[in-house]
């Protein structure tokens, strides 16, 4: 019994210890911030930039690692963001409702994640494939029907803008929105039939077929929650820039990889970090902000961003392996 | 519906694999049946159309007098009908907790579909200590399966098939890496099934351990059923010479 309890609670703190690692290597960066350029670092505005511009990328991260988790990958989510960010300016413009404007737009996510997840599923491509596809595939169809042209939109004279792009007293409500996203997918993950299929899938999709899962049903629809995380990501940098352009998501795709594998995700399915991605969003999507502020080349940054991967992707391999 | 489990000249094949070719099989109320046969028989194949894994591509199946539809049938379906399976792979996750792979699929949740951790992991307490008897140093509900050695995976696989009580119990292969005294575990389990009135199909190559257990025996080679024998009329001797016609290596006697 004694040793019983010994053993889970060794396994309760070796389960930690890779988000511990994280959490130095994050403050550490940021002392080194601190330390290189006070006068940036030590006021609040860099830190309401962070929290305006950190949720965007890393509300994709979290629907990448419901995607992760289950042995999948999505290479899609940029041009799905833009995408659904034409459409939600198109409409708004066109209708004057942002209800309306929000509900087409939530749609084409749902549309091109139920497209992949069928063609991952019924037809059987590869997801890095049939995703990669979609990328250029939805990249090109939003080209076409912008003609290529950046839209402006006075979203700031809607009631709307205080809920999606204003600040709650001084903290940005973009990452109130992803604060309370990332608590319910974590809850979704860990803690529901939903999530646990999702795990099961990515860990032994034969045992999770033979015990009743019906795995093209998850899959599709892990695949439209990735959608929707990027059509929700399109509309809030819609409402930040009061701005819809045609290259919208380009350069997300690394990022939010990276954040979901810093955090402790890997690619072999079966297991997620849902904090773990919380905060590899903020190591991730401050870095680059942080160096150019530092005074640094922008050079640096990948360089950093490098290290970083490398880093705590280490970490985790090592101390999953010595469990 | 006299009949728990009827086949009626049922096909399957494997882009372009047959691995069934017509078979006539059934399973009667409180009955237990040994399906015997060489690797790559068809036994697994057979047993995983019932179970709602395959569907079939020709031929009828009804299951407790319910016409079964193989585009409709599913795992879930057979659960419901009281079918419960040991697979020969033991279908269990490696990286999660064993409270997860007892319940996957038939999780304890509230309307929500939130899963009653609490409760689940209860639940498998008692499974562990009733049913498979664990004594294994560090072994609980929140272990990983792939810290369990092989005799105990097997075990976890028995014991949730015992745990969701069935009408007919499938156990494919389910004694290769148990101990002798686990074995006699799962005979007992056997038994009991017989005793409470239910069903069981039980597949071994060991038939002296199938033997005195069964009721009836049935020999599939290569897709088809070469032979039904009741235990009455055969003895252990009889029976493994009648199957060395079908089987070369994979019989054991002892
Ligand atoms: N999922 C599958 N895909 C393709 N072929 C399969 C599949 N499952 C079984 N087969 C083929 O069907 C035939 C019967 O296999 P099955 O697993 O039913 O045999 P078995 O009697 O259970 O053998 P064993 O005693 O080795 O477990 C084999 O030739 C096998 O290769
Ligand atoms: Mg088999």
């Amino acid at each position: 019994m004694d040793n019983l309890e010994k053993n889970s609670k060794f396994k309760k703190f070796s389960q930690y210890k890779s988000q511990i690692a994280l959490l130095i290597m994050t403050v550490s960066v940021f002392g080194l911030f601190m330390i290189t350029s006070p006068e940036v670092f030590f006021k609040g505005r860099i830190y309401q930039a962070f929290l305006s511009t950190v949720p965007i990328m890393g509300l994709m991260a979290l629907g990448l690692t419901f995607v992760l988790a289950m042995g999948e990958i999505d290479l899609s989510f940029p041009s799905t963001m833009a995408l659904s960010g034409f459409i939600f300016t198109s409409t708004f413009q066109a209708t004057g409702s942002v209800i309306l404007a929000l509900i087409y737009s939530l749609l084409s996510g749902v549309i091109v994640g139920f497209i992949n997840g069928t063609l991952v599923t019924s037809i059987g491509i590869p997801s890095i494939v049939a995703t990669l596809g979609m990328q250029f595939l939805i990249r090109g169809f939003s080209n076409i029907i912008s003609n290529g042209l950046a839209k402006t939109v006075a979203l700031d004279k809607t009631i709307s803008y205080k809920i999606f792009a204003e600040k709650l007293g001084v903290i940005p409500v973009q990452s109130i929105w992803f604060i309370g996203i990332t608590i319910f997918f974590y809850f979704l993950l860990f803690r529901h039939r939903f999530g646990e299929h999702v795990l099961f899938i990515g860990d032994n999709r034969e045992a999770a077929r033979m015990m009743g899962v019906n795995v093209n049903r998850v899959k599709i629809m892990v695949f439209i929650l990735m959608g929707i995380m990027a059509s929700f990501a399109g509309i809030l940098s819609c409402y930040r820039m009061r701005t819809w352009w045609p290259t919208m998501g380009e350069g997300y795709i690394m990022m939010v990889m990276a954040a979901a594998f810093v955090g402790g995700t890997s690619m072999f399915g079966g297991e997620a970090s849902i904090e773990g991605t919380f905060i590899g969003s903020f190591v991730i999507g401050s870095l680059e902000a942080g160096i150019v502020a530092a005074g640094l080349s922008g050079f640096w940054t990948q360089f950093v961003c490098g290290v970083l991967i490398l880093a705590s992707v280490t970490i985790h391999t090592l101390v999953k392996r010595r469990k | 519906m006299d009949k728990l489990v009827e086949m009626k000249n049922i096909h399957k094949s494997f882009d372009g694999v047959v691995a069934l070719k017509g078979i006539d099989f059934e399973v009667g109320f409180n009955e237990v049946v040994g399906l015997l046969g060489d690797n790559g028989a068809g036994k697994s194949t057979l047993i995983k159309i019932i179970s709602g894994v395959h569907s079939f591509d020709e031929g009828e199946m009804y299951i407790k007098g319910v016409k079964i539809n193989p585009k409709k049938y599913s795992v879930k379906m057979a659960h419901n009908l009281g079918v419960e399976t040991v697979y020969q792979e033991k279908a269990l996750a490696d990286k999660q907790t064993l409270w997860r792979n007892i319940f996957i699929g038939r999780q304890i949740t509230n309307k929500l579909g939130f899963l009653n951790i609490k409760k689940e992991k209860e639940e498998t307490d008692k499974i562990m200590h009733v049913l498979m008897g664990f004594r294994g140093i560090g072994v609980n509900a929140d272990s990983a399966i792939k810290t369990l050695s092989g005799g105990e995976r097997e075990g976890v696989a028995i014991s949730r098939a015992m745990y969701f009580e069935a009408d007919l119990v499938i156990l494919d292969e389910p004694t290769m890496a148990l101990s002798l005294q686990e074995v006699k575990k799962v005979l007992k389990f056997i038994q009991n099934i017989k005793d409470k009135g239910k069903s069981c199909i039980y597949i071994s190559h060991n038939i002296a351990n199938i033997h005195p257990v069964s009721d009836r025996f049935v020999a599939i080679d290569r897709g088809k059923i070469v032979g039904t024998y009741n235990r009455k009329d055969i003895s252990l001797q009889e029976l493994s010479e009648e199957l060395i016609k079908y089987t070369k290596s994979s019989i054991q006697i002892n």
